[in-house]
């Protein structure tokens, strides 16, 4: 019988996390298949600014810190000069879709083989709750108060539907938290992501459907039944882009 | 020795890639793009080679931020509309200690200005290339020889100290061509033992960061950080300079091998004047100059900008001595002559 334990990816100490917030969740599934790959000693995470900007301080690989959407360039600068180790960054909504896009549609149209796992909770979480490039129409916001109007502040982006348009993404799934059976989902999303820079295939992103229960004024249980009553619709799961092949 | 004729950002690129530096990253922007075009030539024929163009100059300073992160020898270029844009990024090497060298090409602003030469982002390197208290070490060659020898000594001053260190060329050192010497360019490129490149589980993880939460840690940080600055300001302040002259004509790259012949036709017509030509701009030499000024009755500042490296002159002389200036801008480079007729009037007083 397998034993529930911490992955050895990740460090022993309390997260800064909000209670009910999936970052915890997230990381350990990047962690387990760090764990089941036997790469974290050939690994380097990067982490964003945003709510999981500490990431570096929780998983027990090597760590890179970014500036603001940059993590891509970064993981080209890194995956380039080490091309046989993991490179995988960790992104939110604001930091990978707005402040970020022209570094994730470059990195991936060149097909840099990296994986980035993007977590998108529709909202700027740190900085307190503001709109978000996947905020929803008519979603109520720190800077959009009167609920985001698509005329006023324009529409949401479908990141993984816009990134596999582009012949560089190898990989490309979006899936969510909320459950066991997603959860379990999302991990051999991540394992897939991984393997396939294993097999130097291209660019690989996992996106995941998230909760911030702290910005979205719910409580933890309350914000997964909103995420699936409001994101789902508009953010439908699934493999988006797969040149993989199963093996 | 052997000579060959080479541009300037030729030389550059190609001593860059004898001292070792395989991974270059940059994005296209007039004058400098024959650094970039060089490294896209010869960079995928050397083993490990890497050269990519960006997306943009952000993405070419944060690709320098990751391969100079997980520890290996780096380096972009660009011009000084691009020089803005790379700002963030050059703050987080600071801020990381990372090595690099960054080459500025510069061309005229603000704002898109020109792409004729300028030097008009000596502030912009010595005093506010990033938000936060940082410095960045500023070498500034006035000839093809010196985009070679400095590319070499910037590399090693950036991995000496952990730091990004900027050469600050113009336009007319890029675009001109002088027969210049690579000598005996040594190869010393290792990986960094402190890069994030996976610890294979032989030793701790390395992590690469500027954020420090915790005020002490980030003060203490940023203390150790200028004791390196202030060994750099110690050991690699440099400059070339006549002894004993009354007039001291100071002026770096460019401008400085046109303030040489305006300071040789007045010596010829009997004026004592000498030159003084920096080649640091942080650090500032300032006992060079005390000791270039032993003599001198006054100085004269020469660039091809409004005046930007006045201020330290003053600030080296301790404001003892009157300082005057003379630049061109927009592009124009001054001649000798315009330099010597301003000679002449503080020679006259």
């Amino acid at each position: 019988m397998p034993s529930f334990k911490r992955p050895n990816a990740l460090i022993d100490m309390p997260t800064h996390y909000c209670p009910g917030c999936t970052h915890g969740i997230i990381h350990r599934l990047v962690a387990e298949v760090i764990d089941e790959m036997g790469i974290e000693g050939d690994t380097v995470g990067i982490c964003p600014v945003g709510c999981s900007v500490l990431e570096y301080v929780y998983f027990s690989c090597d760590m890179m810190q970014a500036s603001h959407g940059r993590s891509p360039a970064v993981a080209t600068g890194i995956k380039r000069a080490n091309p046989d180790k993991f490179v995988f960054t960790y992104q939110g909504d604001g930091d990978l879709a707005a402040i970020g896009t022209a570094e994730t549609v470059h990195a991936a149209a060149r097909g840099e083989n990296i994986t980035v796992i993007f977590v998108n909770n529709a909202i700027y979480g740190m900085t307190g709750g503001q709109m978000a490039p996947t905020t929803l129409p008519g979603q109520f916001t720190q800077t959009t108060p009167y609920g985001r109007d698509t005329v006023r502040e324009g529409h949401p982006i479908r990141v993984s539907e816009m990134l596999s348009t582009l012949d560089g993404v190898a990989y490309a799934e979006r899936t969510m938290t909320v459950d066991p059976k997603s959860i379990a989902n999302t991990k051999k999303a991540i394992r897939k992501a991984f393997e396939i820079q294993k097999a130097k295939k291209g660019f690989s992103i996992v996106e995941v459907l998230s909760t911030c229960p702290t910005n979205w004024g719910l409580t933890p249980l309350k914000a997964l039944d909103w995420l699936k009553e409001n994101m789902l619709p508009h953010y439908p799961l699934g493999v988006y882009a797969d040149k993989g092949g199963n093996e | 020795m052997n000579k060959v004729l080479m541009k300037g950002n030729e030389a550059c690129a190609e001593a860059a890639i004898r001292a070792g530096c395989k991974s270059y990253f940059g994005y296209p922007i007039t004058p400098q793009n024959e650094i970039t075009a060089y490294m896209s030539k010869a960079l995928p024929k050397i083993d490990g080679g890497v050269f990519v163009q960006a997306e943009s100059e952000i993405g070419a300073i944060h690709m320098v931020y990751g391969c100079a992160g997980s520890g290996v020898r780096c380096m972009t270029s660009s011009s000084s509309p691009g020089i803005s844009l790379k700002s963030e990024g050059i703050s987080y090497l600071a801020g990381a200690d990372l090595p690099c060298v960054i080459v500025n090409v510069q061309r005229g602003g603000p704002g898109l200005g020109t792409i004729q030469p300028s030097q008009a982002d000596y502030f912009q390197a010595t005093k506010a290339i990033g938000h936060g208290d940082l410095k960045i070490p500023t070498l500034a060659p006035n000839s093809v020889q010196e985009m070679v020898d400095m590319t070499v000594k910037a590399f090693e001053i950036a991995e000496k100290y952990r730091t990004p260190v900027i050469i600050l060329a113009d336009g007319l050192l890029g675009q001109m061509m002088e027969p210049v010497s690579f000598g005996e360019i040594e190869n010393n490129a290792a990986q960094y033992p402190y890069g994030a490149y996976g610890h294979g589980n032989k030793r701790e993880r390395n992590i690469i960061n500027s954020l420090y939460l915790d005020p002490l840690k980030l003060e203490e940080k940023i203390n150790e950080r200028f004791e390196r600055y202030a060994k750099i300001a110690e050991t690699e302040a440099a400059a070339e300079y006549d002894k004993d002259a009354t007039i001291v004509v100071a002026a770096y790259g460019s401008t400085a091998r046109v303030a040489r012949s305006a300071v040789d036709k007045a010596r010829a017509e009997g004026i004592n004047a000498g030159l003084f030509r920096p080649q640091t701009l942080w650090p500032f030499p300032v006992k060079q100059l005390k000791e270039a000024t032993g003599n001198a009755k006054a100085v004269l500042v020469s660039e091809m900008s409004m005046g930007q490296m006045v201020d330290d002159v003053k600030m080296a002389l301790e404001f003892k001595l009157p300082v005057e200036f003379y630049g061109r801008q927009g592009g124009f480079v001054p001649n000798p002559d315009e330099i010597l007729k301003k000679i002449k009037e503080i020679s006259n007083n």
